[in-house]
């Protein structure tokens, strides 16, 4: 039974058929089989962040859920994202407030600032530092990114800066 | 609860080889279990399980993936009794009207709970299976008087939250048997609560931590029950809360429940904190327990120096 | 922002009209990462490659007595598994010493352990297999049979007689002492009205880059060619020693550089298992990768600031500080790290500390011990953190012995602005600093009297707050002084070339290497500033030493600085022969031409005359309609490297807001503002994040960051869960300010701003904890400030 099990789901909007052992992770899967590289393996025991992918609209650490659970189960990557332009002005703030460095992090750390814009439009920083407790960046320390989102979610909820 | 290493620093980032198998029913699970007993693992959320099987401080050679196990998932109100399904989600918990009307200790104590894509994966059930004595939710259950219902080869079992947890990742279940649910009676509508832990982090686990529900009547507490976590090998419900109740508190009452409670704890030491500080910490957070409960701004202070 | 420049020169090549200089521009970069379309290490996959996976010492300290591998090379997917001395046939061991760190010694280290292994983590044998899940299957059945030796693991009774010597070769477990002496130490004391003594505690703690080190390395037999993929700062320094230790020719070796997620001085170094993939790669003939997993990351990435150190200061009761004397002391491992070593952070608090102040008495001894644990070396800000915590702790010790407030004693010793050039008491010469403009400027953002009143006021409410504040000096720019002297084949200097392509954009190929800092960026900038093109026009090649000039890299602060003026500078070059050509071809003299926005104009009026588009299409398909005798030189490199000062230093001075609760000890940072000052600034958003980001990391070693390490020298916190890294839930706002004092060693100008936040950071915290916990008349000269700590100071617990 350690054989490989036949998964279908669709990924970034593609249908993906494949055989995978049980004991591979979608982060891996991901990475490893499907090429999508953007998704980022920091830690791989669930702490660092930088594998936040969406799987049937939540966000999720990749490296603590198996391919095989992902059968039948829609995966968004920051590819996906990106191609289909759902977080462009999000992308266009990080951009102008320069926040990130190394960028490892940055996948990681959009999935989860858009999956926060997307639950509440208006947001302190207080709520946007504690959303984004769970991603580690240890280039930018954390302001411009928190400065990033706030301008985002401003724009998103029609207020001027 | 902090890893434990012992040593072993070669790579194991990547779990050992093992069989899955989706479960279809409650009845496949428990066959599956019936039939591998502690060669298997229960996946649920697996926000604890696939940490520690990626280390290979586990390799168990069977997954049993209850996923989609629709019939384990849910919130359901009746008859004065919360029955919350084991796959229930902590962020379907925390959106649950039933949650924030009935059991509002439990949506308070879900926000300290890790970070909110670990939250999108984690179950209850996981959560009280995995008992780890510095997580927030069996301390919960303990304050909220929760009953946990377990199914194995010869049925179902009933078991007080207070006998079902048994140590450092230990619980009443035998490896036979399946968690299921989680049932609450409904918090009285005159109830107050209290929920603070002692983290270095948001969202790391707890040096230590309290949930606690009142009774309040006149100033002073018609019932206090006070759930401790990260103060031992297991959570507590601390008997030391009975002298709290029917009496006006004043510095000298608390100061001899902080005694009580001193007498009760039984705190690991780990890098976070050593067994004194625990005791230290958890007489805090009764002080501001009582104090916010209360209302009374000077317990706050003083009562501890 | 301040400045006194006036060199006409630079006008005209920095403060041109459409200038990028000191402008704000999104790094041209970004979206290749933002979109998940970057290439780290970890990404590239080879044909034929194989994993590697090192199996790792559980001991501290053993001998080892027979490896076992039979089974685990009988697993599926197992292509070899190599112990130490199979390896030691294909690259040999190495020391790090340097020569100008007179008496440091260290022992050979191997790629992999030979027969003796040296702490927990070191590599005792690598299994090489088609997956790496497969080379940790096989890795689990490898048994080695050790046998435990003494660990030395205190670094307090390391010299002791009876403890137990690590390399026997070496006599002792001392690899450096250096002791400085200057002034007159024990008479200032003697007259001093107070003297004020204090021991300071470091943890040890490590860089934590998000992406762990990784390299591909692939050996093409056909080619006689190794191509090494790595995520490092300094790819020629990598050249140099692998080839040295393969029996390579440099031109042998190809090291290529593409993005780095995060470095902070962690791969800056050559680790043994990098050495070790290389000399795989070549032993197996076949691309083989290694990617450090977290928990080896911890284990194996060097670790820094393991100090402790002895602090005095000498005061007058009208504020004067009359001598500094430090002992420090620091446990580095097993190994002094190659090829930088690991004396580089101790000889830098005794060249820091004291730096900022007018005192000339200043003593100091430090002393560097081997231990059985992991590695130690240069990390983000080497030395400064420390050296800021003991001086600035001790400043803060002297006012409030004398009953000074913080700011005053500083205004009363910071050396003055206009003293320069002068030397440090450790005789580290200053070209020019600003402490006072820096003092001035941040007592005014952060309004320091209001601060105050706000903390008295909130203490009768037994709400606890204090401030802190640092002052500091930076070293960055780096010439030869800091490891060439010694030996090692680090370059100090950079080099670029830039050309025109047909199309009238530019290619810039770079010697300094992009981790996140804005390289590309502030190169890019300079080029289209000097050369009059658009940004979007110029495109930066870096990290590969097969297409950039020779140069050291990026670290110590050194890329805007060093690798900036060597682009100023090849610029000027490209420029002028643009400018030569397009005389020519306008029949007119150079000198009435100008380069802007693209194109060739009148000098005079700024009328366009040619675009370059057309120019290069002229030059480099017409080049029969040029008149006779031109020759279109299109392409111009040069470099560039500091000779007139050893470093260009750079000062700034922090402060902290925070809260303690003195019940659970807890520390809440609410606020954190920096002054500093880095010459000229090229891109001040790039700027501000340096120093934000730097902040952070020192935040990190004030309140959360240190290997636990137990007796027996095992490290109990070797992952994310239980190291603590600073998130973003517990950073505050940090408000950056700027006073601009350019060295005149280049036209540039640009000094370095990479270390600055971490400098002073630690020290702002510990003196604002210590402010706060003031009522309380306990002091804590430890960190990091954990809750434990400060409830045991409290003597809460």
């Amino acid at each position: 039974m350690t054989a490989a099990v036949a998964i279908s789901l669709s990924v970034n909007g593609e249908r993906v058929e494949a055989n995978v052992l049980p004991r591979l992770n979608l982060a891996d899967f991901l990475r490893e089989h499907l090429k999508l590289t953007g998704t980022h393996v920091g830690c791989e025991h669930g702490v660092c962040g930088a594998c936040t992918v969406r799987v049937n609209g939540d966000i999720v650490r990749s490296c603590l859920m198996l391919a095989v659970q992902t059968h039948n189960a829609t995966v968004e990557t920051i590819e996906g994202l990106s191609d289909s332009g759902e977080i462009a002005d999000l992308q266009s703030a990080f951009r102008e407030r320069n926040a990130l460095q190394c960028g490892f992090c940055t996948p990681g750390m959009l999935m989860a600032a858009h999956d926060l814009l997307k639950q509440s439009p208006s947001l302190d920083r207080e709520q946007i530092r504690e959303h984004l407790s769970g991603n580690y960046c240890r280039c930018t320390g954390y302001q411009a990114i928190v400065d990033a989102i706030e301008t985002t979610a401003r724009a998103r909820s029609g207020r001027l800066p | 609860m902090p890893i434990v290493w012992a040593g072993e620093v070669t790579p194991k980032m990547k779990a050992s080889a093992f069989a899955y198998a989706r479960a279809t029913s409650v009845a496949n699970a428990l066959e599956l279990l019936t039939a591998h007993g502690e060669k298997a693992k229960v996946l649920s959320g697996g926000q604890s399980l696939l940490p520690a099987m990626n280390l290979r401080l586990i390799a168990p050679e069977l997954i049993i993936d209850i996923g989609e196990l629709a019939e384990l998932r849910g919130v359901v109100v009746k008859g004065g009794v919360l029955t919350i399904g084991a796959l229930t989600r902590h962020v379907d918990l925390l959106k649950s009207p039933e949650i924030a009307a009935h059991a509002p200790l439990l949506r308070d104590a879900l926000t300290h709970v890790a970070h909110p894509a670990i939250r999108n994966r984690g179950t209850i059930g996981g959560s009280l299976a995995q008992a780890d004595p510095a997580s927030e939710l069996p301390a919960c259950m303990l304050t909220l008087g929760a009953t946990i219902v377990v199914r194995g080869p010869s049925g179902e079992r009933r078991i007080a939250a207070n006998q079902f947890f048994a140590g450092i990742y230990e619980t009443a279940l035998t490896p036979q048997e399946l968690l299921v649910a989680v049932e609450l009676p409904v918090t009285p509508k005159n109830s107050t609560h209290f929920f603070h832990e002692f983290a270095r982090r948001h969202g790391d686990y707890a040096i230590v931590g309290l949930a606690a529900q009142a009774l309040v009547k006149d100033g002073q507490f018609a019932d206090l029950r006070l759930g401790f976590f990260a103060v031992g090998d297991r959570p507590l419900l601390a008997k030391s809360a009975g002298k709290l109740v029917d009496v006006v508190i004043t510095s000298a009452v608390l100061s001899e429940a902080f005694s009580a409670l001193d007498d009760e704890l039984d705190p690991l030491e780990d890098q976070q904190a050593t067994p004194a500080m625990r005791r230290h910490l958890a007489k805090v957070l009764l002080a501001r327990c009582v104090s916010s409960l209360l209302a009374r701004p000077d317990l706050c202070t003083g009562a501890l120096a | 922002m301040t400045s006194a420049r006036a060199n006409p020169e630079m006008l005209s090549a920095l403060d041109r009209p459409g200038s990028y200089i000191g402008k704000t521009v999104p790094r041209p970069n970004l979206d290749r990462l933002m979109q998940g379309r970057g290439l780290y290490v970890s990404d590239i996959e080879l044909p034929r490659m194989a994993h590697v996976v090192f199996l790792r010492s559980p001991h501290a300290h053993a001998k080892i007595n027979g490896i076992e591998a039979s089974t685990a090379k009988q697993m599926p997917g197992v292509i070899a598994v190599v112990s130490g001395r199979e390896l030691s046939t294909v690259i040999t061991p190495w020391v790090g010493v340097l020569s100008h760190l007179k008496g440091l010694k260290s022992a050979p280290q191997s790629a992999i352990a030979v027969d003796r292994v040296c702490w927990q983590g070191e590599a005792v044998a690598a299994v090489v297999a088609s997956s790496r899940a497969q080379a940790e299957d096989a890795a689990e059945l490898v048994s080695i049979e050790y046998e435990e030796l003494d660990a030395v693991t205190d670094m307090r009774t390391a010299l002791d007689p009876a403890t137990a010597v690590i390399h026997a070769s070496l006599g002792d477990n001392l690899a450096f002492e250096r002791n400085h002496d200057a002034g007159a130490v024990d008479q200032a004391f003697a007259e001093s009205d107070e003297v004020v003594e204090a021991d300071f505690v470091f943890g040890r703690h490590t860089g934590v880059t998000l992406e762990p080190r990784a390299v591909v390395a692939d050996w093409n037999a056909a080619e006689a060619r190794l191509t090494i993929y790595q995520g490092t700062q300094a790819p020629h320094m990598v050249q140099n020693i692998a080839a040295l230790h393969l029996g390579l020719k440099e031109s042998q070796v190809r090291v290529v550089c593409k993005d780095v997620g995060g470095s902070f001085g962690i791969k800056v170094h050559i680790y043994a298992d990098e050495m070790a993939t290389y000399a795989l790669s070549k032993l197996l003939r076949r691309p083989v990768k290694f990617v450090a997993d977290r928990v080896e990351s911890f284990n194996t990435d060097i670790h820094a600031r393991d100090h402790r150190c002895k602090g005095k200061i000498g005061v007058n009761r009208d504020g004067t500080i009359t001598a500094f004397e430090i002992d420090d002391l620091t446990g580095i491992g097993p190994y002094s790290m190659y090829p930088r070593t690991s004396a580089i952070e101790a000889n830098q608090v005794v060249n820091l500390v004291g730096g900022p102040y007018a005192t000339r008495n200043y003593r100091a001894r430090a002393r560097v011990v081997f231990q059985n644990k992991n590695v130690m070396c240069q990390y983000r800000a080497v030395g400064h953190p420390i050296a800021c915590s003991v001086t600035e702790g001790l400043v803060d010790m002297a006012a409030m012995k004398i009953g000074m407030d913080p700011i005053e004693i500083r205004r009363r010793n910071l050396i003055a602005d206009n003293a320069y050039p002068c030397a440090s008491p450790s005789g580290l010469r200053f070209e020019q600093l600003s402490h006072h403009a820096a003092l001035a400027k941040l007592t005014g953002m952060m309004d320091y009297d209001a601060l105050r009143v706000e903390q008295a006021a909130l203490r009768t409410r037994n709400i606890h707050r204090g401030i802190g504040i640092a002052s500091f000096i930076e070293v960055t720019n780096p010439s030869a002084a800091f490891y060439g002297v010694g030996g090692a084949k680090i370059s100090s200097q950079d080099g670029v070339a830039v050309r025109l392509d047909a199309q009238g954009s530019v290619i810039c190929q770079t010697s300094i290497t992009e981790q996140g800092q804005g390289s590309e960026s502030l190169t890019a900038q300079i080029v289209g500033s000097v050369l009059g093109v658009s940004m979007d026009r110029v495109r930066v090649i870096l990290g590969d030493t097969d297409n950039t000039p020779y140069g050291g890299g990026t670290w110590a602060s050194r890329g805007a600085g060093i690798g900036g003026e060597a682009a100023l500078q090849a610029t000027k070059v490209l420029r002028k022969n643009i400018l030569d050509v397009a005389a020519a071809i306008l029949q007119a003299a150079p000198g009435e031409l100008d380069i802007v926005n693209n194109a060739v104009v009148n000098a005079a009026d700024s009328a366009p005359r040619i675009e370059l588009g057309e120019l290069a299409r002229i030059v480099y398909f017409r080049p029969d309609t040029l008149p006779p005798g031109i020759q279109a030189e299109l392409m111009a490199a040069r470099h560039f490297v500091p000779r007139e000062y050893p470093f260009a230093f750079t000062n700034g001075i922090q402060a902290s807001w925070l809260e303690v609760d003195i019940d659970t000890g807890f520390v809440k940072l609410l606020k954190h503002w920096v002054v500093e000052d880095c010459g000229t600034i090229i891109n001040p958003q790039l700027v501000d994040e340096q120093i934000r980001g730097g902040v952070v990391q020192g935040l990190g070693a004030a309140l959360f960051e240190k290997c636990v390490y137990d007796e027996r020298g095992q490290l109990t916190n070797a992952n994310m869960a239980d190291y603590l890294v600073p998130m973003s839930g517990e950073m505050p706002d940090i408000d950056v300010g700027h006073v601009v004092s350019p060295t005149m060693e280049s036209e540039l100008g640009a000094k370095g701003a990479g270390e600055a936040g971490t400098a002073g950071a630690a020290a702002a915290v510990t003196n604002a904890v210590n402010d706060a916990l003031r009522p309380f008349g306990t002091i804590i000269t430890e960190i990091p400030l954990t809750p434990q700590v400060v409830l045991t100071a409290l003597g809460r617990i």
